[in-house]
Parts: structure tokens; sequence; C-alpha cells
């Protein structure tokens, strides 16, 4: 058996789909989601989805990395082979600094590409949206507006009806599998 | 104002193109059954240029690293050459990319993805010199800090160590900058392939990505902060490297010039690399839409105002000699300018300190022959910049009695042209199997310019 995972209207421009984005939002909609092929501006806004924590996971990362590319100096050259080069200190901080900022950056685009990648559920090899034939447009000119199944208040006669009000150039349910 | 602006000419997107013509025009010339004669030529010449790789590596591991030309004095030749030649030339791939981005740069949308392919590609040549200068290729991880038998660690107050960090660190987060990228195209790809089996290879590449506003919120906030990240990276890159000579006690290395010198080099060299690459592409592929007037314009612009620098960096060496008021400096400059390599350094001034001025004149940057050729002219130059430092530095320095002379070997040029062909080889198969120009960048852009339009 089958179920319904959301019903989709499809539009062929971004103006309507922010249009129809925000009527869903003050229909009381809760659950919906876009699918554009490009990263449409005031889309977030329009969906009522929160702002991403990304930015905040990138900066813990970085942290990590310039902990980790010090404490790799500091332990190597303090510690595990300390080396007596004309009585200098062995701390010598200064020249630590290269090391430990490459170690930052390193962290810090591991933390954005793999975090950003993982948040996203990605990669995954099926998605119940790629069940719809047209949705092959939406990653070249066709822009998608879906209401999903587990909406509070999903009933799929109204919310089709309702879609249809936005003027979209088709209406259609996809199933979950 | 006497000169004509041609609006059309100069727009950074050709009139009339949406959403549906950009993703045709673009990935068809991946998915297009055949590829231009000019294709096929690219690659058989690459690839019988990246043999010279194959054979030099080969002779290089059996005979050991005196089948090149080093010597002592000549510690360093042609293998730091071109490993700093080619990692300047990435540069310009992460300057477009990352750099242009943050300042806002709509024109860097077109050719951003080729530029960075160039970097990666540029960078995986670079890193073969210092793989193989270390003579036993299969003993590079000792570069890296393990924890291993001979109870040794690398010394972190050494700027090749650095360098092992930032180039390594360089290459992986072009890699991951460029792949992220790709991945929203690489999905177009997937979903306008006729095939079953190219529908699955771009599928796999893609990860899945299927376009949800909640993915591009996280997508778009990540893209801009690699952008942030990189920014510095390629600035401490081309630092480090020039910490490998400034560092040194060496005359004409030890000076705190090199950095700043050294990143404008690299800039300088890159966007010539990238106008060298552009110039045919644009020409082979007709993609005068999408890389317009306005972009050759605007590179060749930073090509002149890098050389500037540049050349600005080669004056001020010249005066530090003379007021260092320190013999050793003082002689190293006057061996530069008249000792047996004087042909070396005068080449060098006529290739980086003349032939940019040619860009002041609007006509010469809008004519794409003579501007490919200033490019060419340019990279060589830039390869004679590293050769005028390295071995005029290294082959008189400070007692003559141990002074010599270097001159590249067979295995020397077979290698390096090997390089050169791995390049075009690993560019022209991007250009059959990638979207070379980031289409989903190219739809924000006529969505934002729309955007204006309409106030």
């Amino acid at each position: 058996m089958s179920n319904l995972f959301c019903i989709a209207a499809e539009f062929d421009d971004e103006h309507k789909l922010l249009e129809a984005c925000n009527k869903t939002r003050q229909a009381g909609y809760k659950n919906i989601d876009a699918y554009t092929p490009f990263a449409v501006h005031g889309i977030r806004e329009a969906l009522g989805q929160p702002a991403t924590k990304m930015p905040w996971a990138v900066f813990a990362g970085g942290l990590l990395g310039l902990s980790v590319g010090f404490g790799l100096c500091y332990w190597v050259s303090v510690l595990e082979l300390p080396y007596n080069v004309g009585g200098r200190p062995l701390n010598s901080w200064v020249s630590f600094i290269p090391v430990t900022f490459e170690c930052t950056i390193l962290l810090s685009a591991f933390t954005a590409v793999f975090g950003m990648f993982g948040l996203n559920g990605l990669p995954l090899p099926n998605h119940p949206m790629f069940n719809l034939p047209s949705f092959l447009r939406a990653s070249q000119d066709r822009f998608f507006l879906v209401v999903e199944s587990d909406d509070p208040k999903f009933e799929p006669s109204k919310v089709s009806a309702f879609l249809e009000t936005l003027n979209p150039l088709e209406v259609r349910e996809v199933e979950d599998e | 104002m006497a000169t004509q602006v041609h609006p059309l000419e100069d727009a950074v997107i050709g009139p009339n193109q949406n959403n549906t013509t950009i993703t045709e025009k673009i990935s068809d010339i991946v998915l297009g059954k055949d590829a231009p004669l000019f294709w096929y030529i690219g690659v058989l010449a690459g690839l019988s240029l990246a043999g010279g790789i194959a054979h030099g590596a080969a002779w290089l591991v059996l005979k050991g690293t005196g089948v090149w030309g080093l010597n002592i004095p000549v510690g360093w030749g042609f293998a730091i050459i071109n490993f700093v030649w080619w990692i300047g030339i990435g540069h310009a791939g992460t300057l477009i990319s990352a750099i242009l981005l943050l300042f806002r740069q709509d024109w860097r949308t077109s050719i951003n993805r080729f530029a960075e392919a160039m970097t990666l590609f540029a960078v995986s040549c670079a890193g073969l010199f210092p793989l193989l200068h270390v003579g036993r290729p299969w003993l590079a991880f000792w570069l890296m800090p393990y924890q291993n038998t001979m109870n040794v660690w690398p010394q972190f107050r050494s700027p090749l160590v650095w360098d092992v960090f930032a180039v390594t660190t360089y290459a992986t987060v072009s890699a991951l900058f460029w792949y992220t990228g790709l991945v929203p195209d690489l999905a177009t790809m997937r979903d306008r392939a006729k095939t079953k089996v190219v529908r699955r290879i771009y599928g796999i590449f893609a990860l899945g990505w299927r376009g949800s506003a909640r993915h591009w919120e996280r997508y778009e906030s990540v893209y801009l902060i690699l952008a942030g990240i990189s920014t510095p990276l390629v600035v401490s890159v081309h630092t480090v490297v020039s910490f490998d000579f400034a560092v040194s006690v060496i005359p004409g290395w030890h000076a705190t010039l090199f950095p700043p010198y050294f990143v404008a080099g690299a800039i300088y060299s890159g966007f010539a690399m990238v106008l060298t690459l552009a110039i045919p592409v644009r020409h082979f592929y007709k993609l005068h839409d999408f890389i317009t007037m306005r972009h050759i314009e605007n590179m060749a612009k930073i090509t002149l105002a890098t050389g500037l620098v540049v050349f600005y960096g080669y004056m001020t060496e010249l005066f530090f000699g003379w007021y260092s008021a320190n013999e050793y400096e003082q002689y190293m400059v006057m061996n530069r300018i008249s000792g047996p390599y004087w042909y070396m350094y005068w080449t060098l001034i006529f290739c980086n300190g003349l032939t940019p001025q040619l860009l002041w004149f609007r006509k010469i940057r809008r004519n794409l022959v003579l501007l490919f050729v200033i490019s060419l002219v340019v990279n060589v130059g830039m390869w004679l910049e590293r050769f005028v430092i390295v071995v005029t530095s290294l082959h008189r320095d400070f007692l003559p009695s141990s002074w010599g002379m270097y001159f590249p070997t067979f295995w020397d040029i077979i290698l390096y042209l090997g390089t050169i062909g791995q390049f075009v080889l690993l560019f022209f198969l991007f250009l059959r199997f990638v979207p070379m120009i980031a289409m989903f960048e190219m739809k924000h852009l006529v969505h934002k310019s729309e955007q204006v339009k309409q106030g």
C-alpha cells in the first residue's frame, strides 16, 4: 500500500512560486516545502522556515581545527620532541601559526560541506519526489510547491482544491514509494 | 565621452537567456553525442604531452634526482620553479570563485566553474614536483606528522612543513568547494540524461540533490562560508610558499616584500591562464552570451592591476638591493641584471613589465587575438620570474669558491612538459563531462537582474 507523500503544485516562474508560498503559509499549512532549480531569494520567509544554524556549526569546527592545529604543534615541539636550537624557546608559538591557521580552515571546510550534506540528508539515492514525472524539470526550469502529508491540516481533496486556486500549471499527488 | 559603450556586449549575460535556454545550452555541450574537432585535438595533444610525466617520473625513480640538472649550489631547480608556477596559476580560480563572490561581482558567475577546475588541475600538477623532488615519492608520507618507529616529528618551525599543510589544505578545500558548487548542476545533468547509464553516473555524483528550499537555505549559507574561508586560505598559501624563500638568509630571498609580491604574482599569472583558456573555449563552444566582452575586459584589467604590483615588486627588489648596503644583496642585484643569466632577467622584464602595459588600451583589451597572445606572454613571464628568483639567488650566494651554474636536463624539461600535458588533458576532459558554467548560478543571476529591472 502506498501512502501520499505530498501534493505538489508546479509553476513556471519563481515570482508565481513565491506568491503561492506566501498564500499557502498564510492559509495555515505548516509542513510545506518548495523545490527549485536555484536558490530563490525570500523563499525561506515565504515558507516560514527557520534560518539555518550552519554558520555556528562551522564556527565550532573552526575552533576545533584551531585547537587541533596548535595542539599538534605544541605537543610535538614542546612535549614529544623538545629540540633545543641555540637555546630558543620550545613554545615558539609564532612559528606555529601557519599550521594552526591551515588546520582551522580545513576543519571549518569539512564541517561546512559534510555538515550541510549531512543535515540535508544527502546522499539519498531515492526520494518520493522523484516519483513525480514532471519533477525532472525541478532542476532545470520549473518550480514546485508541496504540502506534505504529515501537515496537521492535511486533507487531500482540500489541499488540492487550495493549490488549484494558486494558478499553477498543474497539481499532482505524489505517492510515498 | 568619445568611446561608445555597447550595452549588449557589456552585460554579464546575453539578452534573451532564460532558465530553459541556459540549461539547454550548457548541458547539451556535455550530453550532446559528439564533441567538436577542437576537443579531440586538445585531448590528443594533452595525452601525448602527459606521457612526459610517465617517462620522466619513471627514469627519475630508477636513477634518482641526479638525472635532473640540480647541483650544489643550485639544489632547487625546475621542481621548485614549476611548483610555484603551477600553484600560482591555481590561485586565480579561488580568487574568482571566492573573493569576487564576497565582493558581489556578478560577472564571476560564468567563469568561476572552469576557473576552479583550472585551480584543481594546476594544484595537481604543482603537487607532483615536491612529491618527485623527494626522490622516493613512495615515502612522501614522511612529511605528515604521525607516530613512527624513527621517533622523529616534523619541525613545525620550518616553512617547508608549513607548505605541506598549506598546499594539502588548499587542494582539499578547493576540491570541496568545487564539488559543492557542482552538485546542483550534476542533478540537472541527471535529470536531462538521455540514457540510463548516464543518468546513473550523474545521479551518483549528484548525491540525490532535489533542490528543496530547506536544502538551498543550508547550501547557500555554506557556499558563502566556503568563499569566506577560501579567501584568507588562498592568500595564506602563496604567503607560505614565499616563506619557503623569505625565511632563509639567501640574498634576494630574505625580503619582507615576498608575501604580497608572491600573492600578486600568483593572481596575475592565474588571470592570464584563465584568459588563455577562456578565449578559445568561448570561441569554439560559442559561449558569447555567457562569457561576454565584459568578462574578458574585467579579467584583462585585473591582469594589468596585478601586473603593476608585480612590476613594483621588481623595482623594490632593485631598490632594496642597493639600499640594504649589504654587499651580497648588492651583488645579487647586479648579477641578476648583468650576470650569466641576464637574458632571463631582461626577458622577464619584457614579459611582465612592458607587455601588460598594452592592457591600458581599451582597444587591446577587446582584441581577443592580441589578448590571447598577451596572456601567453604573461604565463611565460611568470615562469621566468620564478626561474630568476630561484636560480640567480642560489647560483652565486656568498662564497665565490662555491659558485656554480644551473642548466635543466632533458629529464627536467620532459617532466615540465608532461605536467602541461596533464593540465590540458584534465581540462579537456572537464569540458566534455562536467557542465563548464554553473547553470544554477546563471539562473540566479537572471532572476536577480529581473528583480533589478522591476525595481
